[in-house]
């Protein structure tokens, strides 16, 4: 066997240009897959990322109603949801928490610094419906919502724009000109699904939002309601129960529309996700197809290889090789040069990938099994394709191949 | 007799080709024994080469039977066959047909592969080759780097590594000048003088023949004398320079 192999070698050596121009085709191949499989499972670790940070099991409920189309919340449609119709939401079984959400958009001063974004009135469950940690601090509590206190917890980049270096908790802020203080900082969340930077937000009690905030026209409503529900599994149940709640405390008629709308997050989620997954496969196939391509190359030059060398194989039969022994060579030379080509082609697709990332700013991962994947479909392909031009050689009578001119 | 090294019967070769199929050798019957020196003589295309492919096992026969040391060639396996070629017959061709990018020593090393030694082993057992063949100083040179009458002791040297009982040779010095031949001859007689290997060699040239101690003649694909050198009936016309 190790004969075979330095025999193999010594015939590629022979040929060296050509050995590495078929090996550039899986070169070629290796490097494609590996790179693309590369951008698709960091395009798919980004989604998961978010949908991780979203929050599990997440519904949003809107005001104004949905028509088999999209959403029909006309100009001006009064919000019909309200922190009550939240908090009976809450009492439903299966729901594990609910946070309703007032959300504005406020200039904050802190110092020389100042800095505009969105701020959302809720109460402390949000943090939980989020699956949201603080990075610092205490978060605010049922009381402060309560007493609509003026209390702040503040995201990762609102602190960096507003404080810089120093540290935000107990600190006081003027967000349009009224103090707040600060309690604590959000943990980091980063992009959402839709690209929004999660951390550029601050959250207050609903209560203070509404009445002394953003002074809502329709006191006492909100934008919209979170709801997490206790499992995967329940979420279609909880669904429901909540739409018979919410008709039944909007009083609406039987037969009429509803004046609010359910969207499961997380089912959104999913197809995002499913979305990512189709995307790197759709990747990784485009690429196989050069490897195929890669494959076939190696084929082509293996046949002519062993045309070339009949004499050759003559010989080597003449003074007593089997046709295992010739097979097993051309075999080899097939598997050597898919291997070695797989060799650089993942070295390639690494360091390409690693471009593809510090040029572009996307992220591409590398996995593991992404390049065991790629050794194992080197050596097939060496193995499928060699084995025709191998196996015709092996089939060759010794008087044929040595009179072969 | 079991102890003949060959034992042909009654055989018969033709070639299929798109044209028909042209009959080579006719019932040609050939004994030899361990340690004889035979020289098959006759005009081209008289089917020498088809004769002596067959003895090497490189082809088959259409009909009758070959036994190679007491077995059945016919019946063999076609990887029995290739440990034949391998452990029982060494074959030297007129072309030398050496491998031009092995240097010597892993041309004359190249049998051994196929008997699963190790790389030392087959080293040492080609060096002792090429030293018994006058070559020893030349073990890394490539084939196209000497004489044509040193690689035709190069491929000796290839044949002899497994130690053959046989030696086939097909107009071994076709290609090489007078002296050379003489001196290639001279190594043949020596191992068959004094290693006891049994030969079988094919030659237009009667000075060539003369090394052997017996002469076979073909004609049209049949034996037409089969004795000793001394006897050949055309040796008269071979003296005054006709080539039948
Ligand atoms: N592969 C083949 N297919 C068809 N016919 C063949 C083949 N090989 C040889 N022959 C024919 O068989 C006959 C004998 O050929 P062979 O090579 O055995 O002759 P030879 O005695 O060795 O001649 P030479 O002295 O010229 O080498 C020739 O007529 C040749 O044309
Ligand atoms: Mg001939």
């Amino acid at each position: 066997m190790l004969a075979m192999l330095s025999e193999a070698w010594m015939a590629m050596w022979a040929n060296r240009l050509r050995t590495i121009l078929t090996m550039l085709g899986m070169v070629i191949g290796v490097g494609a897959v590996i790179l693309m499989l590369a951008v698709g499972q960091g395009a798919q670790q980004k989604v998961q990322a978010s949908i991780a940070a979203m929050g599990s099991n997440l519904f949003i409920i809107l005001s104004g109603s949905t028509t088999s189309g999209g959403m029909r919340m006309g100009g001006g449609a009064a919000p019909t949801l309200t922190a009550e119709d939240a908090q009976s939401i809450g009492e439903l079984p299966l729901v594990a928490a609910v946070a309703p959400s007032s959300p504005g958009v406020a200039q904050l001063v802190y110092g020389s610094s100042n800095w505009s974004t969105q701020v959302i009135g809720t109460t402390p469950s949000y943090l939980t419906v989020r699956n949201w940690a603080l990075a610092a601090g205490m978060p605010f509590t049922d009381s402060d919502v309560r007493s609509a206190t003026r209390v702040a917890l503040i995201g990762r980049t609102v602190a960096e724009n507003l404080f810089g270096d120093e540290d935000p908790v107990d600190r006081t802020i003027r967000i349009k000109n009224s103090p707040y203080v600060v309690l604590g900082v959000l943990a980091a969340k980063g992009q959402s699904l839709d690209g929004r930077d999660q951390d550029d937000t601050v959250l207050v009690p609903v209560t203070t939002a509404q009445r002394k905030l953003f002074g809502s026209q329709f006191a006492g409503t909100v934008r919209f309601i979170m709801t997490q529900a206790e499992s995967a599994e329940v979420m279609p149940q909880v669904e429901r129960s909540i739409t018979e709640l919410l008709r039944q405390r909007h009083r609406i008629r039987a037969g009429a529309d509803n004046d609010f709308t359910i969207r499961n997050l997380t089912a959104m989620a999913n197809t995002a996700a499913d979305t990512a997954k189709v995307m790197s496969l759709m990747l990784g196939s485009i690429a196989s197809i050069s490897l195929l391509v890669g494959g076939i190359g190696i084929m082509n030059i293996m046949l002519v290889s062993v045309t070339e060398r009949t004499r050759e194989i003559g010989i080597r039969m003449a003074i007593g090789a089997r046709g295992q022994d010739i097979l097993l060579q051309f075999l080899l030379e097939a598997i050597i040069i898919s291997v070695i080509g797989c060799l650089i082609g993942v070295l390639l697709g690494v360091g390409g990938a690693y471009a593809v990332s510090v040029i572009t700013g996307m992220t591409a991962v590398v996995t593991v099994s992404s390049i065991i994947t790629a050794f194992a479909v080197a050596a097939g392909v060496g193995i499928f394709f060699g084995w025709y031009p191998a196996r015709k050689a092996s089939r060759l009578r010794p008087i044929d191949a040595l009179r072969f001119q | 007799m079991t102890d003949e090294v060959i034992k042909i019967n009654k055989l018969s070769k033709e070639y299929i080709t798109d044209a028909g199929t042209v009959p080579v050798l006719h019932e040609v019957s050939l004994s030899v024994k361990p340690g004889e020196f035979v020289a098959i003589m006759g005009p081209s295309g008289s089917g020498k080469s088809t004769f002596m492919n067959i003895l090497g096992c490189l082809d088959v026969a259409s009909n009758g039977q070959y036994l190679l040391n007491g077995r059945d060639v016919n019946q063999q396996s076609s990887d029995e066959l290739a440990l034949l070629r391998n452990q029982v017959i060494g074959f030297v061709f007129q072309g030398f047909n050496l491998l031009p990018r092995a240097n010597l020593e892993d041309n004359v090393a190249l049998p051994l592969i196929y008997r699963g030694l190790t790389r030392a082993e087959r080293i040492m057992q080609a060096r002792v080759m090429l030293e018994k063949v006058g070559l020893g100083k030349y073990h890394h040179s490539r084939p196209n780097q000497i004489s044509g009458g040193q690689q035709q002791r190069v491929a000796i040297a290839r044949a002899l590594v497994n130690h053959p009982k046989l030696l086939l040779a097909d107009e071994p010095t076709g290609n090489l000048d007078t002296h050379t031949s003489q001196e290639i001859m001279q190594l043949f007689s020596e191992l068959n003088n004094r290693d006891g290997i049994t030969i079988v060699l094919i030659t237009h040239e009667h000075d060539i023949a003369a090394y052997a101690h017996r002469l076979v003649r073909l004609a049209d694909g049949r034996v037409i004398y089969d004795g000793p050198v001394a006897g050949d009936p055309l040796v008269h016309a071979a003296h005054t320079g006709a080539e039948v």
